[in-house]
């Protein structure tokens, strides 16, 4: 935990060049689920999409957009990458991804910008969540 | 790269000339004011010097000077020194205070005090008629700020003044409460700061906001009113805040406090310039921009606006890479996660405090430095509103 009020470098390049950021609205089938978290009212709203290859179950695109703040921003970037990048991971195991695991690889994030990281987390369950719900009525 | 410094509410730099000042007491003229010796002569000599500068810049005697440690300590000196002293009572503050101010009350609360937070209006000025209607005979301290950090908007403490003072002239009472406090460490570099005219029983002025050094102030207590010590040790500043004098730092404040009223009032007119200059512009150029506060009862170097969509910490760290320094809101509540509350305190939403921000010009500030962020400026916005596109 970062105590001070200072943006480590992987924030930083998070932040000035945020990874997978969606900066229009999705086209009808891009996506297999949205999520969307958060209150403008409380200065952060998440939202998030992501795509599942069919033959390897992994997430092959995730894209998100938020109005939040410096932390919220590189924390999903961060989050985005570690989940899609790399041939992707499946389902369950980006689940098991927690708000700790994305501050770790940021390099830290002051103590009280902490809760700017579980947006990317909650966003994600909440579109996993509507995935399932999705599959369910489906089949 | 070259660096603009727009974030002069939050501080400034130290002037050479105040530098200067300091220097003899570093290593010359070094002792201890309450020493018998030379070197102790010497230090009490240069601290009632700079004492008697002091009070002459603000029309009040020496020894209503109290020397601390900055602006908190002296809004903590006036509020809990007067609350300690009655032991119990009413206390009324604005809504817009500092958190020097506002803690202090929130504190007295739990002790058993009755605060009343009175409310601005949508430019940030209290409402006078709510003041009047809210003093009660055991109102002992009013504390309303000279003017605010965030959005600098300027209070009539003058008419503030006279209201408590024909309260207490229709209610007498023994130790003439209420007294009214101004927490003017936002005013002291632009504003009137004579306490016969304004007409305070209390004031706090910290030097690092007026190109002196951090870590000094002064409260203004006025002749009669008695206030308790908020700390105990030897008997400096008459008991009320002991400890060895600071005296470079004491020196260094009077000397910043009388170049600062020497050129208020060409520099007043010349930031009313460049502030207007840049708010007209911002709200020109970018489309859902709004000016928080009064537009013309406000500091002349405070420039605060709401730019919609865009979250101000973001904005904040953009116009820091490209050279910049600004600020949201104030700095001192950066740290907190909280919206501001003296924006919401002009009824804007939460998200419209979440997206505001404030430009500080000071002495340095050149309308090329102005000019510069008006360019860089709506290039930001139009990057973040893209980022932020939520609806």
């Amino acid at each position: 935990m970062n105590k001070e009020w200072i943006y480590s470098e992987t924030v930083k390049k998070n932040f000035f060049n945020p990874r997978n950021i969606l900066l229009r609205e999705p086209k009808p089938g891009e996506f297999d689920a949205e999520g969307m978290v958060g209150n403008p009212a409380c200065g952060d709203v998440m939202k998030m999409w992501f795509k599942i290859d069919p033959k390897t179950q992994r997430i092959k695109k995730l894209k998100w957009r938020t109005f939040g703040c410096a932390s919220a921003i590189a924390s999903t970037s961060m989050f985005s990458q570690m989940v899609a990048g790399k041939g992707g991971m499946k389902l369950e195991d980006a689940l098991k991804i927690t708000p700790n695991d994305i501050m770790k690889r940021l390099g830290g994030l002051p103590s009280y910008k902490i809760h700017c990281s579980v947006l990317a987390d909650q966003a994600f369950k909440m579109a996993a969540e509507n995935y399932r719900k999705k599959r369910k009525t489906e089949s | 790269m070259k660096r603009i410094y727009l974030d002069h509410a939050a501080t400034t730099c130290l002037d050479s000339r105040v530098k200067a000042a300091m220097e003899p007491f570093w290593r010359k003229n070094f002792g201890n004011a309450s020493s018998i010796h030379k070197e102790g002569c010497d230090a009490r000599n240069a601290l009632s010097l700079s004492r008697k500068a002091v009070a002459s810049l603000i029309s009040a005697s020496p020894d209503e000077i109290i020397f601390t440690n900055g602006g908190t300590e002296s809004d903590n000196l006036a509020i809990f020194g007067v609350a300690n002293q009655y032991k119990k009572g009413r206390i009324i503050a604005s809504k817009i205070e500092h958190h020097a101010v506002l803690n202090p009350c929130e504190e007295l609360e739990k002790q058993g005090f009755d605060v009343t937070y009175l409310n601005v209006d949508r430019s940030g000025i209290v409402d006078l008629r709510e003041l009047k209607n809210s003093l009660r005979k055991d109102t002992i301290l009013i504390s309303i700020m000279y003017a605010n950090n965030e959005i600098g908007a300027i209070q009539p403490i003058r008419e503030i003044a006279k209201i408590i003072r024909e309260f207490r002239k229709q209610n007498p009472n023994p130790a003439f409460f209420p007294f009214f406090h101004t927490d003017a460490v936002q005013a002291a570099g632009y504003l009137d700061l004579n306490v016969q005219r304004l007409g305070v029983d209390l004031m706090s002025v910290n030097a690092s906001k007026i190109y002196g050094p951090k870590g000094i102030g002064f409260l203004y207590v006025r002749r009669g009113v008695k206030i308790s010590p908020l700390i105990f040790g030897g008997g400096q500043e008459r008991g009320l805040r002991p400890g060895t004098e600071n005296v470079a730092g004491i020196a260094g404040l009077s000397k910043a406090l009388e170049i600062s009223r020497e050129e208020q009032p060409k520099e007043s007119k010349r930031l009313v310039v460049l502030r207007d200059y840049l708010a007209g512009n911002i709200l020109e150029k970018i489309p859902g921009s709004v000016l928080n506060g009064h537009p013309t009862l406000r500091l002349p170097n405070n420039v605060n606006v709401t730019i919609s969509s865009v979250e101000g910490e973001s904005l904040v760290l953009y116009l820091d890479a490209q050279g910049i320094a600004c600020s949201t809101g104030s700095a001192c509540t950066s740290s907190s996660l909280e919206p501001s509350h003296v924006i919401t305190a002009l009824g804007k939403s939460e998200e419209d405090a979440h997206c505001s921000v404030r430009f500080t010009l000071g002495r340095e500030t050149q309308r090329k430095d102005i000019d510069y962020l008006l360019e860089i400026l709506p290039e930001i916005v139009e990057k973040l509103r893209k980022v932020s596109a939520i609806t």
